[in-house]
């Protein structure tokens, strides 16, 4: 009898690891509704449960992954998914130039090459939503955009040069466990191209065309989230296959209930 | 009984399949072709003497087999992608299904009530501008940004009423993240803004018979006098 419990136990604890492996690293991010800067119809937006990759894709996963996928190497991949930039800081198709760190984000990376890094995880790139509510956590508070010190900090950080090549894990996670989303590197979302607030679209979008300026303004709830507005203008200015220095990105995964 | 029968032909599948591999790379290594081309462009798999003049058989430039085993796709073209696409005929096929015409794209939704009746006027008026009988040789497709409203029977009732049925009309519908991928190939910008309203960008793309991007006219009622020129530029 004895034995069998034994037994019994050691295979819960094997399966456990099992099913919960892939979620290492990972922080499980409670749903909620918020306001983002930009939401439908400038209202609440719904997120759901889901969970967050704790730091952004290093150098060293990228390497692995090229090479098990070897049309994401530097010299293999297609024009139509990447541009002239991409993996510029890479010696070859494997290694990364002498001055780069393995433990610093991975930057020039297409939104092509970095929807299928997650995909092949299993995983997926964050939306917009998604992302803007986890980020506007800070170390004690769910939504800190209030605080005058959040917004400080991050603006802060945009006029800090060169924090690409810092390495991952070195600013405080915030209250979900999550390290990074300020402070090292801009990230792609999903549904970046969602965005509809650049100077182009001004000419070809439906919605307020010919008062772009100050619909843009109007639809925005918070005025004052000036560190918000500019991951927003960038989101707009960006193209799939850009890549960009100080453009990195993480992934998520829906839970299954 | 049954599964031994299928595993035995699905090892036999996948030998012949192996043996297809080989026989190809076989081929590409070592083809010969007489430097006169007396027979055409026949070719062999040794280097002999050509029957016809007795000159030695030249081993055939690699490159010219390497453009025929992509199918001659470049990296540019937008037949690379591998999203699956349901046609308002009901048809499920690959964006590469479409190679051989000249496409003219746009991305709409069809419950839209402003921007896209202009859209689909503004794709109308580019098809009267083509002469009759070289409109074979296009394909306007009319790609939905709202895939889960438009299945292909709205998209073929769609066709139907704005008189867009005939046959170098396409309609597709994708899935979410296919359509989210074509959108960012096209440099399209869209956002669900009510369950049932879109803003997106104005932008009709051609492309020429290899899926390179050729032209961008973006806006609505602008004049397409340069959109028809770099379409009739593609046609013979």
């Amino acid at each position: 009898m004895k034995g069998h419990v034994f037994r019994y136990l050691t295979f819960i604890i094997l399966t456990q690891t099992i099913v919960f492996g892939q979620s290492k690293n990972m922080a499980y991010i409670q749903g909620s509704r918020y306001i983002p800067l930009y939401g439908r119809d400038s209202t609440v937006v719904e997120v759901k449960d889901f969970e967050m990759d704790v730091f952004p894709v290093t150098n060293a996963q990228f390497i692995e992954f090229v090479k098990q996928y070897p049309k994401w190497q530097k010299s293999k991949t297609l024009k139509l998914f990447t541009d002239k930039s991409y993996l510029y800081n890479w010696k070859n198709d494997s290694e990364l130039k002498d001055s780069e760190k393995l433990n610093s984000p991975v930057t020039y990376v297409s939104w092509f090459a970095a929807k299928d890094y997650c995909e092949c995880q299993g995983k997926r790139l964050p939306t917009v939503d998604e992302w803007e509510y986890v980020a506007m956590a800070d170390e004690s508070s769910r939504d800190a955009r209030l605080k005058p010190d959040y917004n400080k900090q991050i603006l802060a950080w945009y006029e800090t040069p060169k924090t690409n090549e810092n390495l991952i894990g070195k600013n405080p996670k915030n209250i979900w466990g999550v390290y990074d989303l300020h402070g090292l590197v801009w990230e792609w979302t999903l549904d970046f191209n969602s965005v509809l607030i650049t100077g182009e679209s001004r000419k070809d979008v439906d919605k307020d065309s010919n008062l772009f300026c100050g619909s843009a303004a109007v639809n925005a709830t918070d005025l004052m989230n000036y560190a918000a507005f500019m991951r927003y203008a960038i989101r707009g200015s960006l193209k799939a296959k850009y890549s960009m220095k100080n453009l990195g990105f993480r992934c998520v995964k829906d839970i299954n209930k | 009984m049954k599964t031994l029968k299928s595993i035995v032909f699905l090892i036999l599948l996948i030998l012949t399949f192996c043996s297809c591999n080989s026989k190809k790379s076989n081929q590409e290594t070592v083809l010969y072709q007489c430097p006169m081309h007396c027979e055409g462009d026949k070719t062999y798999t040794k280097p002999e003497t050509c029957p016809v003049c007795k000159m030695d058989l030249q081993p055939m430039e690699l490159s010219t087999l390497k453009i025929e085993n992509t199918n001659g796709i470049s990296e540019e073209s937008i037949f690379n992608l591998t999203s699956e696409w349901n046609t308002e005929e009901g048809k499920q096929i690959q964006l590469r299904d479409l190679k051989g015409k000249t496409l003219v794209m746009v991305m709409i939704y069809t419950s839209c009530k402003a921007a896209c009746p202009r859209l689909v006027a503004d794709m109308r008026n580019i098809e009267t501008k083509i002469p009759d009988n070289k409109i074979d040789q296009l394909n306007f497709v009319l790609i939905s940004i709202d895939p889960k409203t438009d299945t292909p029977e709205r998209l073929k009732s769609f066709a139907i009423e704005n008189y867009m049925d005939d046959p170098h009309w396409t309609f597709l519908q994708g899935t979410e993240t296919g359509v989210r991928e074509f959108a960012n190939v096209l440099a399209v910008k869209y956002k669900q803004i009510s369950p049932i309203d879109f803003s997106h960008s104005n932008i009709i793309s051609v492309f020429n018979s290899q899926g390179e991007l050729m032209h961008q006219q973006e806006g609505l009622g602008v004049d397409n006098t340069e959109t028809v020129t770099s379409i009739l530029k593609q046609l013979k």
